[in-house]
């Protein structure tokens, strides 16, 4: 085969402007919602950070995801779900008293999917941890096996679900990083309501994208994950712990 | 004369009681109630959905909870926002589009353990 020069220049030229163009620039805005024929894929990580600085003593994260997912109570704490909670921490020298929100960490190695003896407990290819409640027996293994006390039993029959959310009395259930709401674009109820009536201490993004602002942020400041030692990689990152 | 008159009455009482057992055993039996409230066409021909709609829904359930595919045509939100009842907004009750196919059939279905029988709200429609 031979190139004359013209042909020679017109590639020349292409390849270059291909190479110019690939760093840094998007063409399709990668934050839009996928469309509802594109699987979740692998490039994509979902995560979430957490700055316990801005982190008040408020609930507005837990009103919020419970509002969004339909979790409702019987007035009984010991057996009600809970997809998140304030945790409080204090340092019994010094009284320094700390209050972070924990759920669902979203691991790249989740121990729930390990132990789960019918494959109800998976990790979707975005990384977002999920319960299939048509498989699960709710043998509560993975309550057991989850390192961050995040999954819940459902005890007693539930009504009044949301269309989006289904819930039903006999299967284990945890934070789903709202994941109805990723599919369409949007961020976790959570950190919607944080940023608005909240200390705006949580962000969400894809983990996995260079020029995602939570991507930035971890590159640049320091963070740690809750329970390192045990290498599971989570999603979910804290700050000032 | 009177073995043929014995004979007629019995012809006459075994019809009239073949049509009274099934007139009472259509009494008994709940038919089902198909009352279609919204949209002009399903999603497939009615013989197809009477068939084969729980295999649609079966593969549709995991297409979407394991790949993250909403897509709109078998999803069990979109079949209860179209079937839902005027009256209840409930694809399940008495008259319900669900239910009574399902108790005259006699087949239980486990969908509305979890999921809402519920139609949505029009803006929630609107959002997908």
């Amino acid at each position: 085969m031979s190139l004359d020069r013209r042909q020679f220049l017109a590639w020349g030229t292409a390849a270059a402007a291909g190479a110019a163009l690939v760093p840094g620039l998007r063409l399709i805005e990668l934050a839009q919602a996928r469309s509802p024929q594109e699987a979740a894929s692998a490039l994509q990580r979902w995560g979430l950070l957490i700055d316990i600085t801005k982190c008040t003593d408020c609930e507005v994260c837990v009103t919020a995801c419970h509002e969004e997912n339909g979790v409702s109570g019987h007035g009984r704490p010991e057996t009600d779900a809970q997809w998140i909670r304030k945790v409080s921490l204090r340092d019994k020298r010094t009284g320094y008293a700390q209050a972070l929100p924990l759920m669902c960490q979203h691991c790249e190695h989740p121990p729930c999917v390990d132990v789960c003896p019918t494959g109800a407990s998976f990790r979707r290819d975005d990384g977002i941890v999920l319960v299939d409640k048509h498989t699960c027996i709710g043998c509560r293994y993975c309550v057991m096996a989850c390192p961050y006390g995040a999954r819940s039993f459902v005890h007693e029959a539930v009504s009044g679900q949301k269309p989006d959310v289904p819930r039903g009395k006999g299967t284990v259930e945890s934070c789903t990083l709202c994941v109805h709401r990723v599919d369409r674009g949007e961020i976790p109820a959570c950190v919607e309501a944080c940023n608005r009536d909240g200390g705006n201490a949580m962000a969400f993004g894809d983990l996995n994208d260079s020029c995602a602002e939570i991507r930035g942020r971890l590159r640049r400041e320091h963070s740690s994950q809750i329970r390192a030692d045990l290498a599971l990689n989570t999603g979910v990152r804290y700050q000032g712990l | 004369m009177m073995r043929f008159a014995a004979a007629v009455l019995a012809v006459v009482l075994s019809v009239a009681g073949i049509a009274g057992a099934r007139e009472t055993r259509a009494s008994r039996v709940a038919m089902p109630v198909i009352k279609i409230e919204n949209g002009e066409a399903c999603v497939a021909p009615a013989e197809e959905m009477r068939r084969d709609h729980m295999t649609f829904l079966l593969h549709q359930r995991d297409r979407t909870l394991r790949q993250g595919l909403r897509e709109p045509r078998f999803s069990l939100k979109n079949c209860v926002d179209c079937h839902a009842s005027r009256e209840t907004g409930s694809v399940l009750g008495q008259e319900g589009f669900c239910s009574s196919c399902h108790a005259y059939a006699a087949v239980s279905m486990d969908c509305f353990e979890c999921h809402t029988p519920l139609r949505r709200s029009g803006a929630a429609r609107a959002r997908r």
